[in-house]
């Protein structure tokens, strides 16, 4: 059966403008059409919500990092691991889900696209391989570029055309998505047991500061033309007063603009930007700067941001910020694994239980919701957890509650143990704002995918579209009695299309669908000095040969879909 | 207090886990209703009723139900597993996980336990009145939150690893102990009547260790402080006081560090 | 005429050497020479050269002879045993690839297995340590680049791992030790004067059974506490000396084996010598990384870790996953009487295990798939040879620190031969319609 047709449910479809009317969308042949043939099979959504699948932008789902989180946490699976039970292989792990699980529990909340955020490109089969073993879903990777040697030794010289020419080679040789960015010049200086916390502190031998790393990167991403934007992580996450760092790498996008035939229109994309709108100069008179953040980010249109809330879980800590996690578990003294990786990046795991009666916890939870909060332009600010960071991804519909629901946060704000120090540190108490559907569907839905360069393909209903979409069971016509029945309708969609095959009814896995792998393949003109460069590396520091490192064969990515950016100038 | 007796039929040719024998599962319900619990062999499902024979009926609670369990169970995994209340008797020997993650409750094995007796017991009371095998009291892999309450007393000898990451409660042998006792431990207490090996409080955070016989290597994480009397269980003696793991980390209160304390009977 | 393979990953130890060259005749039939490997790694790919190789399955008889049978009736006999059993182990993994343990898991969940690899009588005391206190740690080139303090604990790499000094540890130019040897200090810890403690600047001929003791030392040592004038049969002054050394270093590195994670205490000395890293970070940068000793070890952990939450020893009789080495291991699985039927994979548990282990894999239905004839395949009811993965099959797999190189294939395997997956996955087919039936 590859005809379908959605009748009569509510759209909620930013990319073209419909905001809740009842409508039809059809499916053919994998693509939405713009009408259903007379042997499409009917799916009635009456007094239901249909929207495009959701996008995830930012997550870390696959790759050494999170296999290392799995390794070493056995205690995340006692007692809660779920049977073989039809379709669906075994799974486990409630903060680091493995690989079927991952695809599972997305697939049925209606996400249909994720991107792994990290991965470290000498590890990109790694990565490929838990891609590959996660169903359903579409997904691509980001390679880090922020503390990479070549990268660093070019744009210490501002050598735009090298660093695109490397970026664009790499980018082919692990298969990756965006030129993503953590902790710049901070976690080469790890590999020295040192950080840079401001965007000025150089980089131990490099000397290079993370400003310029930032704003060469910026350069080669437009230069290239990339679907997606610099991806970026800033210095000094989770530290009381780091606002300030992260309005000064805000700024280091200023004057540049996007180029490139995707829609894209942003320069800077901003990851879980709670953990970077920090005030206060210790965990005593910690506050929140969400205000100050917002009111940059919503008066610079070439930046989007996504949140990073706090679900108020136990959940595991895993960033390629490893001197922050090596400074977290000296706060909370809990297992810490690391790995520096040569040549490229780090990362660092360790556990963090974000307790309700922990009056920092309650701050950072307000911090993330009053960033959605103050968001004026939704299709710039997107909902995540940065899982498992601030919390499972499996917690995005309780994050939907709170945005939509102020009597949810309130009942929430009321149970902590710490109330007024929410009240008093943060401004959540004053915002009464409720996100709305179509909000919801900007940030979830069609904002990060355009903020991808995927605005052609999903997050979005329009005709020539890919048949992404997800029918909730909530009613927009009938008021919202009880807010946990948001949470419940996002927790399992009545129905989701991914590629325009059934693969979710009524919260249970009916098919794997066929998966695609996303990557970016960017042609520049032969740049002999770079090749040079990126053989003498390999000969001389790299413990693996060059032809070993570029080697993916077919099957690490079974069903690729590249996407093909013509840099040749 | 109802009392429910099972007592082994029908052994299986390999391991029963016996998850199912607790006071909780059996409250409320009738012997012909237990029987009909679910008991795994290998990875078959099979019911209570074809192992076990099962007389009596359980309390309406918990707490107003006693288990005693007859016949050769040791190839049975499992029996007390998650106990909240009520009683559990093991008139013989038993296998690995006797009263593993208890809440409450008194379970006795009146022969010998295995390994994983009481992991991560949170309260109630374990008698073992013969021997009890490795990682008695223990945490699970890889949970940094051990045994947080009740008292375990193991007559006879216990193995390796008791009491690892133990944050509260008490562990009592009367007999000997093997290595490693209290590792990564931040609170709680463990007496041993009889003698210990060695890898004792290895990187103990906080926490007391009372020896009354031998210890054949002190960890050098341990330095002597003095002598102290101590009276355990109605009786006096002399120790001498070490406190310990220097190596390891420690917490301060009011500026003073608060460190584990070992006492070694002089 | 001949052609030159470059590139090779030698699929011996968890070195995992890259560099390799192989010489084959130009029908690819025959592997005629290696370059760069170690005497082990050179004997691998030579070896698969053997005249009297085993190249068909072959079912044990009653009378004790060994009758050879089809490959099809191997996976009847297979699948058959698996369907049948209420306790299997799948056990081994360690030498195939990635892709075969894949094809493994979907066996060992369908039949509702227990499944393990060779970690169960290695570094899976290391992996308990991982678990219970993480592990600060790096790729091997970052200790080419960087590292100038190298401590070899309870291992013996000039024998068990011989191009692991040369590749990484020791001899190296690298980025930021452009000196090489001459920028390193190496300390080794070994009861016995061994090769490699021959070659170090310390050598703490430990006292047997007392890491844990020597470990704990050091730290306490790093705390400037009291010592007693003797740990571990090492004086206090040296003790400090070392502790001093580790501490004067702009990158330290333990690398350590079988002589922690086996002897008394196993996972605690691991524990130790990992909070023993921590510990020396306070001061400067240090990791620790274990010398895993099969070449796929590690991935068959990745693997089972992704796909069911474990690396090891992991139980699926109930039909979800659980996990408790002394319960789920193999060695306890097999001494306990617990399994009802055996299944060996590229590993040689015959000749690893404790024999009275090895009893029961004689006395239980058994398969052994090995292209070698071992001690494992002579007590088992099923032998199944099989392409040499890495040499006649290519294949994922993972070093010691975790990094993922994709093995070749350099020469055909014999005639008719299958691949491990191969295997597997008519294996696994069976066993689908074995189970659909019921």
């Amino acid at each position: 059966m590859s005809e379908y047709v959605i009748k009569n449910g509510h759209v909620f479809d930013p990319v073209q403008g419909i905001k809740g009317d009842k409508a039809d969308v059809a499916i053919k042949d994998g693509k939405i059409v713009t009408n259903a043939g007379p042997g499409a099979k009917v799916i009635d959504a009456t007094g239901k919500t249909v929207m495009a699948g959701a996008v995830e932008i930012h997550a870390h789902i696959a790759g050494p990092k999170v296999n290392l989180g799995r390794i070493y946490r056995p205690e995340d699976k006692l007692f809660t691991c779920t049977p073989t039970r039809g379709m669906e292989r075994m799974g486990g792990g409630n903060s680091i889900p493995t690989t079927f699980k991952t695809g599972y529990e997305y697939a049925k909340m209606g996400y249909t696209t994720a991107m792994e955020a990290a991965m470290p490109p000498l590890f990109s089969r790694h990565v490929h391989e838990e891609i590959r073993d996660t169903p359903i879903i579409d997904e691509g990777a980001f390679p880090v570029f922020g503390n990479n040697w070549f990268v660093m030794e070019y744009l210490k010289n501002h050598e735009i055309e090298n660093t695109a020419a490397y970026c664009a080679w790499l980018l082919r040789a692990t298969k990756g998505y965006a030129i993503k960015v953590v902790n710049p010049g901070g976690t080469e200086a790890w590999a020295w047991g040192l950080n840079c916390l401001s965007i000025n502190d150089p980089v131990p031998y490099f000397d290079i500061t993370p400003a310029e790393i930032v704003k060469g990167l910026i350069e080669a991403n437009e230069y290239l033309g990339l679907p997606h934007s610099m991806h970026i992580h800033p210095n000094n996450l989770g530290n009381p007063g780091n606002y300030t760092t992260t309005l000064d790498t805000l700024k280091l996008a200023e004057g540049f603009q996007a180029k490139n035939k995707f829609g894209r229109e942003q320069v800077m994309h901003l990851t879980h930007t709670q953990f970077h709108s920090y005030g206060g100069t210790n965990w005593g008179d910690f506050e929140s700067k969400a205000k100050e953040v917002m009111d940059y980010v919503n008066a610079n249109k070439n930046i989007t941001v996504d949140t990073g809330n706090v679900t108020l879980d136990e959940t595991t800590t895993m960033t390629a910020d490893g001197p922050f996690e090596h400074h977290l578990t000296e706060l909370n003294h809990l297992k810490w694994a690391n790995c520096d990786v040569e040549l490229e990046t780090c990362a660092g795991i360790v556990p963090y239980i974000y307790s309700p009666s922990i009056s920092v916890c309650a701050i950072q939870w307000a911090i993330g919701l009053e960033l959605a909060l103050m968001a004026k332009d939704p299709m710039r600010c997107f909902i995540t957890t940065d899982h498992p960071n601030a919390g499972p991804f499996t917690r995005y519909p309780r994050v939907m509650k709170w945005l939509m629901s102020a009597k949810a946060r309130e009942a929430q704000i009321n149970a902590f143990k710490h109330k007024d120090k929410v009240l008093s540190q943060t401004s959540l108490g004053t915002l009464d704002r409720e996100i709305s559907l179509y909000e919801l569907a900007q940030m979830t839905r069609a904002g990060p995918a355009k903020s991808l360069g995927l605005a052609s393909i999903c997050g979005g209903l329009k005709p020539g579209m890919d048949a992404d979409i997800a029918i909730y069971n909530i009613n927009p016509d009938m008021p919202i009695a009880n807010p946990e029945d948001i949470e419940k309708a996002f927790t399992r969609a009545a129905c989701v299309f991914k590629s325009g095959v059934e693969v979710v009814r009524d919260g249970e896995i009916v098919s794997n669908g066929h998966k695609r792998t996303l990557w970016v393949n960017a042609k520049v003109k032969e740049n002999p000095q770079v090749m040079r460069d990126i053989n003498e590396k390999f000969l001389k520091y790299y413990s693996v040969t060059q032809a070993n490192y570029e080697a993916l064969g077919h099957h690490f990515v079974p069903n690729p879909y590249a996407i093909e950016v013509d840099a040749v100038q | 207090m109802e009392t429910v007796t099972i007592t082994m039929k029908n052994p299986p040719a390999l391991y029963l886990e016996a998850d199912n024998v607790s006071p909780d599962a059996f409250a409320g319900k009738t012997a012909a209703q237990i029987a009909e619990l679910h008991v795994y062999e290998g990875n078959t499902t099979g019911t209570l009723g074809k192992y076990f024979d099962v007389n009596g009926n359980a309390g309406a609670t918990a707490a107003e139900t006693k288990i005693v369990v007859k016949g050769d169970v040791k190839k049975v995994k499992y029996l007390g597993f998650k106990m909240s209340a009520g009683e559990v008797v093991v008139e013989g020997s038993t296998d690995l996980y006797a009263g593993a993650w208890m809440t409450g409750g008194k379970m006795t094995v009146k022969g010998n336990a295995e390994a994983f007796a009481a992991t991560a017991m949170k309260g109630g009371e374990l008698v073992i009145e013969g021997n009890a095998g490795n990682y008695l009291g223990a945490a699970y892999r890889g949970d940094w939150r051990g045994m947080k309450g009740g008292k375990i007393l193991v007559k006879g000898n216990a193995g390796s690893d008791l009491g690892m990451y133990m944050l509260g409660g008490e562990i009592v042998v009367n007999g000997n102990v093997d290595v490693h006792v209290m590792t990564h431990a931040e609170g709680g207490r463990t007496v041993i009547k009889g003698n210990v090996n060695s890898k004792v409080g290895g990187q103990l955070v906080e926490g007391t260790i009372i020896i009354f016989g031998t210890l054949d290597v002190m960890m050098p994480g341990y330095k002597y402080v003095d002598d102290v009397e101590l009276e355990i269980d109605g009786a006096k003696a002399t120790f001498a006081h070490f406190i310990g793991d220097t190596g390891e980390r420690h917490k301060k209160k009011k500026g003073q560090v608060i460190y584990g304390n070992l006492y070694k009977k002089i | 005429m001949t052609k030159t393979v470059t590139d090779v990953i030698c699929p011996f130890c968890g070195t995992l050497c890259d560099d390799l060259e192989v010489v084959v005749s130009d029908d690819g039939k025959q592997l005629l020479e290696v370059y760069n490997a170690c005497v082990i790694g050179t004997e691998k790919f030579l070896h698969s050269q053997s005249k009297d190789r085993v190249t068909r399955p072959r079912l044990h008889q009653p009378d004790g002879t060994w009758k050879e049978i089809s490959y099809d009736d191997a996976v009847e006999y297979t699948a058959q045993m698996l369907a049948k059993a209420k306790k299997p182990l799948m056990y081994g993994w360690s030498s195939t690839n990635c892709e075969a343990q894949s094809v493994g898991n979907e066996i060992a969940e369908m039949a509702r297995a227990c499944c393990d690899n060779t970690a169960a009588v290695c570094h899976g005391t290391t992996l308990i340590a991982v678990q219970d206190i993480g592990i600060p740690s790096c790729t091997l080139g970052e200790i080419k680049n960087r590292a100038d303090r190298i401590i070899f604990w309870g291992c013996n790499p000039a024998h068990a791992h011989p191009r692991h000094m040369s590749r990484y540890s020791i001899f190296p130019r690298g980025f930021f030790t452009g000196k090489g040897q001459m920028s390193r200090k190496m300390v080794v810890v070994d009861p016995r004067v061994t090769d490699t403690a021959k070659m170090a600047d310390v050598h703490l001929q430990i006292e047997q059974g007392r890491d844990y003791e020597l470990l704990n030392a050091l730290r306490v040592a790093l705390n400037n506490e009291w010592l007693p004038d003797v740990v571990a049969g090492i004086p206090k002054e040296k003790i400090r000396e070392v502790a001093d050394m580790m501490k004067s270093g702009r990158f330290g590195i333990i690398f350590f084996g079988m002589g922690v994670t086996q002897s008394l205490s196993k996972n605690h000395n691991i524990d130790e010598a990992i909070a023993l890293t921590k510990h020396l970070n306070e001061f400067t940068k240090f990791s620790i990384m274990p010398m895993r000793g099969h070449y796929n070890v590690t991935g068959s952990g990745e693997v089972f870790a992704w796909q069911f939450g474990f690396p090891y020893s992991v139980d699926l009789t109930r039909g979800f996953a659980r996990y408790n080495p002394g319960d789920t291991s193999s060695v306890d699985l097999l001494i306990r009487g617990e399994l009802d039927a055996m299944f060996t994979i590229g590993s040689d548990p015959g000749a690893h295990f404790p024999i009275s282990a090895v009893k029961h894999i004689a006395n239980l239905p058994s398969v052994c798939i090995d292209p070698h004839l071992t001690p494992t395949s002579g007590v088992s009811k099923l032998h199944v040879p099989v392409a040499f993965n890495g040499v006649e099959t290519g294949g994922n797999c993972y070093r010691m620190d975790n990094v993922p190189i994709d093995c070749r294939k350099v020469v055909e395997p014999p005639e008719g031969m299958l691949t491990d997956e191969q295997f597997l996955i008519k294996v696994r087919d069976r066993l689908k319609q074995l189970k659909g039936a019921a």
